[in-house]
């Protein structure tokens, strides 16, 4: 890890969990405090095309009904993880178990508790939204009475029973994608892998597509999903893995990732002058603004380094005007863990076929 | 899950009747070209042709002469429409789903074939009404058209699997749809169009026992309403090894998993 600028300042490091509440108010604690079975197990999981060594032993456990975000620069082997995962390319190495089967000896068991979305839309263009729903229902073999009443249910939940009777190459990125979705929900799989679920859309699409996936979770559906954007990662993910070079880099929460990294500040404003100077030759703040009389202390976030900014403020007398607390987001993660920063463009050598 | 292959069969079947009839550019290739060659090789070729043939006979004859090799001429056409849409399927997210899914796994390739079946039907129904109308005039009893039915669909099942096993094997769609050309030029270099006995020594050594001809002299004989002799025997026996052949080698190239 980086050494961090503000050691020498704040030289006192508490345990990083004890943070955790105040840095993610949110409350995706789900993770930390269930201790369920894992939904998915890999262990030393090693794959290569010819001479390109893809995944070089990677390990990943995925908690039962948890929100798991794979992230990774281009080719770095997330659509090659998702695939193995989802039984559909075998790993050369390892031990791979999804929804507490083997993916490579009990295929059949794992497919029939899992749904993929992939990274390229597996609809079929020439048939309607409604044919192509009808076409997974009688794939999961269900009675013909049961697949209308899901069929119609599915249509209305994703906003495409207007669109249900088109074919689908007249869909648009978005319609494409939720109906690529609702095509995976329909047989109600435990476990959902979602490969780039969001790559292409507008930001409305994207949000909808959020929305959803949040859906899902309350149902207790185990989310895979693997992303470019670092913002879906954070928004949507119980535990963040970033896998560089064939292996995962780092993983935890998305609070505990970021509280890794350096780049966070505590923002510090001042009503007057006066105690802008005085809070100036207390604090040691690289960087200080005058004009608006403020200051900007180096911090990963934590509430013991607030408290002491604030009992040395305190000692000193000075009445601060506001504070605010700005973490690092996950840019900054991923810069610092795998010296790159990250891209958007799509990884156009994985296809899933 | 081979308790539900033929109705996971029958979904997919009902998935690629639906992309025939929406995808015309593909489908109505086969049913049209059969047609325009029968009325090419007939009233451009056929004077001539026909009175080459041993009885002699011009137009007329070559009618009856070439519409085996004709209907032949078709199910090999239709059978190169599945290489490209096998192909094209391949390349769609959608065929990575259903390997996903706990389905009878070779329901995807026999939903191709037995579609493609359905559109050979279609051909052959139009080749033999329009030799009809131009004068062809079979004396095969009902017995002997039931032959020809059996036969032709024989043959459409061993070309369709290999055409599929082609589909799968090719990098592109493109590849796809150049691979089963050959498939195209077979009848023509045997007994389809004229007889073999017409043709240089290689050549017509080359004719005289590639598959197409004896199951070609099958038809005619049947249509004919004449002994088939040994010819029969060849016919059957070439269509069951293409088709044997053809569709380990599709299930092969469909389920190696490292699909990439």
């Amino acid at each position: 890890m980086t050494p961090c600028a503000h050691r020498a300042t704040f030289p006192e490091r508490p345990d990083r969990m004890s943070t955790t509440p105040i840095q993610d108010p949110i409350g995706k604690t789900r993770t930390a405090a269930s201790s369920s079975s894992a939904a998915i197990t890999a262990v030393d999981l090693r794959k290569s095309f010819d001479d390109n060594v893809v995944l070089d032993g990677l390990e990943l456990t995925v908690e039962e009904g948890s929100v798991f975000a794979m992230l990774g620069p281009n080719g770095s082997g997330k659509t090659t993880t998702v695939n193995i995962l989802a039984t559909l390319l075998n790993a050369d190495a390892g031990e791979v178990r999804v929804a507490g089967h083997d993916v490579a000896r009990e295929a059949d068991a794992v497919r029939d508790a899992i749904g993929l979305t992939g990274q390229f839309s597996a609809v079929d263009d020439l048939l309607s939204g409604r044919e192509n729903l009808r076409l997974m229902a009688d794939l999961h073999h269900f009675a013909a009475s049961d697949a209308e009443g899901r069929i119609a249910e599915l249509l209305d939940r994703f906003e495409l029973a207007d669109a249900a009777d088109r074919t689908v190459s007249t869909y648009s990125g978005g319609m494409r994608r939720r109906l690529d979705l609702a095509m995976t929900l329909i047989g109600d799989p435990e476990i959902i892998f979602l490969d780039e679920p969001t790559a292409g859309l507008d930001p409305r699409s994207r949000f909808t597509m959020w929305e959803i996936v949040r859906g899902l979770v309350s149902d207790g559906t185990t989310v895979f999903l693997t992303t470019q954007y670092l913002e879906e990662a954070d928004q949507l993910a119980d535990r963040v893995a970033i896998l560089d070079g064939g292996r995962l880099v780092a993983q935890g929460a998305p609070a505990e990732l970021k509280a890794r990294v350096p780049g966070g500040h505590i923002g510090l404003t001042f009503a007057d002058r006066g105690a802008y100077d005085a809070a100036a030759a207390v604090l040691d703040a690289p960087a200080r603004d005058e004009d608006s009389l403020a200051l900007q202390l180096p911090t990963d976030g934590n509430v013991a380094t607030v408290r002491q900014v604030l009992r040395e403020l305190d000692e000193a007398g000075v009445e601060v005007g506001s504070l605010s607390i700005h973490t690092p987001d996950l840019d900054d993660v991923f810069l610092a863990l795998t010296g790159r920063p990250a891209t958007s463009e799509p990884e156009p050598e994985e296809v899933s076929r | 899950m081979t308790a539900y292959a033929v109705r996971d069969s029958a979904t997919m079947l009902r998935r690629n009747l639906l992309h025939l009839r929406r995808y015309p550019g593909l489908s109505l290739f086969p049913l049209l070209m059969p047609v325009v060659f029968l009325l090419l090789f007939v009233y451009v070729f056929g004077g001539t042709l026909g009175n080459g043939l041993e009885a002699g006979g011009g137009r007329d004859a070559y009618v009856d002469f070439v519409t085996p090799g004709m209907l032949l001429f078709a199910v090999a056409g239709a059978a190169q429409i599945v290489a490209i849409s096998v192909a094209m399927d391949m390349t769609q997210g959608i065929v990575a789903r259903f390997k996903t899914m706990r389905i009878w796994r070779p329901s995807v390739l026999a939903g191709h074939v037995l579609g493609n079946l359905v559109l050979t039907a279609v051909s052959l129904a139009v080749v033999i009404a329009a030799a009809l109308a131009i004068g062809y005039g079979p004396s095969a009893g009902p017995l002997e058209w039931l032959a020809v039915v059996g036969l032709l669909l024989l043959v459409a099942v061993a070309l369709t699997w290999l055409s599929v096993a082609l589909g799968l094997v090719a990098k592109s769609v493109e590849t796809a749809s150049n691979m089963p050309m050959f498939l195209f030029l077979l009848p023509f270099l045997g007994s389809g169009f004229v007889p073999t006995d017409s043709m240089p020594g290689g050549l017509r050594w080359f004719a005289d026992n590639q598959p197409f001809t004896p199951i070609t002299d099958t038809l005619r004989s049947l249509l004919a309403g004449q002994h088939i002799g040994s010819a029969g025997i060849w016919a059957f026996a070439w269509c069951l090894v293409i088709t044997a052949g053809s569709f380990l080698w599709a299930a092969h190239l469909y389920n190696r998993r490292p699909a990439r």
